[in-house]
């Protein structure tokens, strides 16, 4: 197979395209596709403080590269989950980011979390009982807060993560199959700013997960291989599965069903539901960010239980 | 000598004179969910498997 722009051999071939691309066009692609989006789709301008949350994977890295080099004013993120899983994911992760960043001369803000807030990821899990065995519940929530609360604090205007398109047509998939309009409405490639919540972009979004991680390999960024050892049996990963399949007959499935949805919510599908989710928002006394019912957010009422846990099992440990 | 296709700690051997493609058919391995290399170089699918050719595929599938 050749290159469509050069005619020498292909590296990647993108049947939903139907495009072919040697190396060099492919990185090249990339990099004017990624600006090409984020014009579309007014995410941000090279007049915009970006923070990139990276998590030392393929995505989010390959995200960061592409826009260092398309010359953004964007610095790093990473939030040290404390998951070792037998060889140290958090710890390895935290370096190839860390690797990364020095390597390009970029800013990278690190947060640990079990030295914020006294237990990590699997830990905070473990004492409140949360997630069946598994700490992806409280993981996800740890971020979303964390992510928030570093752009805010630091003035960011725009907080960009490395979703693509398997990871949105994924979360679409399973929200449709329960019809979850509450979270339907708030899925999309830009989420605008709420009152004490940042602005969110996913500059990858119309990527196909293949392409991100060519994009990784060709441009040799040394990214976490290995998995989070608890995303084994994600629902996630079953339903990215499935949509391959279809994919597989019908290439272009994927985009379509993920671009028809965005159609279908600029035609105003979940207009109504959209005004509704809005006008919850309260404000978490504590932290101040936003959160679905009055009083205390979800974040600081995990935070609240884990030292809770941490002080009752203290007291266990000294009593005699 | 057959070609080797290896998936993680996973080695698979096929016959050579098969292209990639058909080769990930046969293993029931979907060509969406991996990218073949040869010798640290990425290939199309369509590349056809010679002798003793070894093909690291590399999985793409990340989530949680």
């Amino acid at each position: 197979m050749r290159c469509r722009k050069c005619g020498k051999p292909a590296v990647i071939n993108m049947r939903h395209h139907k495009l072919a691309l040697c190396k060099e066009h492919f990185l090249e692609w990339i990099v004017e596709q990624t600006e090409r989006f984020i014009r579309k789709y007014r995410m941000f301008t090279h007049d915009d403080k970006v923070l990139v949350a990276v998590s030392g994977g393929k995505d989010s890295l390959g995200l960061w590269d592409v826009l260092w080099r398309l010359g953004y004013q964007a610095d790093g993120l990473y939030i040290d989950l404390g998951i070792d899983g037998g060889f140290g994911y958090s710890n390895q992760s935290k370096e190839l980011t860390v690797a990364f960043a020095e390597e390009r001369g970029l800013k990278l803000h690190i947060v640990d979390v079990a030295a914020s807030y006294g237990a990590t990821i699997p830990e905070m899990a473990r004492l409140t009982h949360r997630g069946k065995g598994k700490p992806c519940s409280v993981c996800g929530l740890v971020k979303r807060h964390e992510m928030n609360r570093i752009a805010r604090d630091f003035g960011y205007s725009v907080l960009a993560t490395g979703h693509n398109l398997d990871d949105e047509a994924a979360v679409l998939f399973g929200n449709t199959l329960t019809w979850a309009t509450g979270y339907l409405v708030r899925q999309g490639p830009v989420l605008e700013a709420a009152p004490g919540l940042a602005r969110k972009v996913k500059p990858f979004f119309r990527f196909y997960e293949r392409e991100t991680a060519a994009y990784a390999l060709l441009r040799g960024i040394k990214y976490i291989y290995d998995e989070c050892p608890f995303s084994v049996g994600a629902k996630s990963i079953y339903y990215k599965k499935l949509l391959n399949r279809l994919e597989a007959d019908r290439p272009g499935a994927k985009l379509q069903f993920y671009l028809g949805f965005l159609r279908a919510k600029e035609e105003g599908l979940f207009a109504q539901r959209a005004e509704e989710v809005v006008e919850t928002l309260h404000t978490c006394p504590v932290c101040g960010q936003p959160t679905s019912a009055p009083g205390k957010c979800a974040f600081c009422r995990l935070v609240e239980r884990v030292e809770e846990a941490k002080r009752r099992r203290e007291l266990s440990d000294a009593s005699p | 000598m057959p070609a080797k296709l290896i998936l993680r700690d996973k080695t698979y051997e096929v016959p050579h004179g098969i292209t990639i493609k058909q080769a990930l058919k046969k293993l029931d391995i979907s060509a969406e969910e991996v990218i073949p290399t040869r010798e640290g170089e990425l290939v199309t699918e369509d590349t056809r498997l010679k002798d003793g050719d070894v093909i690291r595929l590399v999985d793409v599938i990340s989530g949680g």
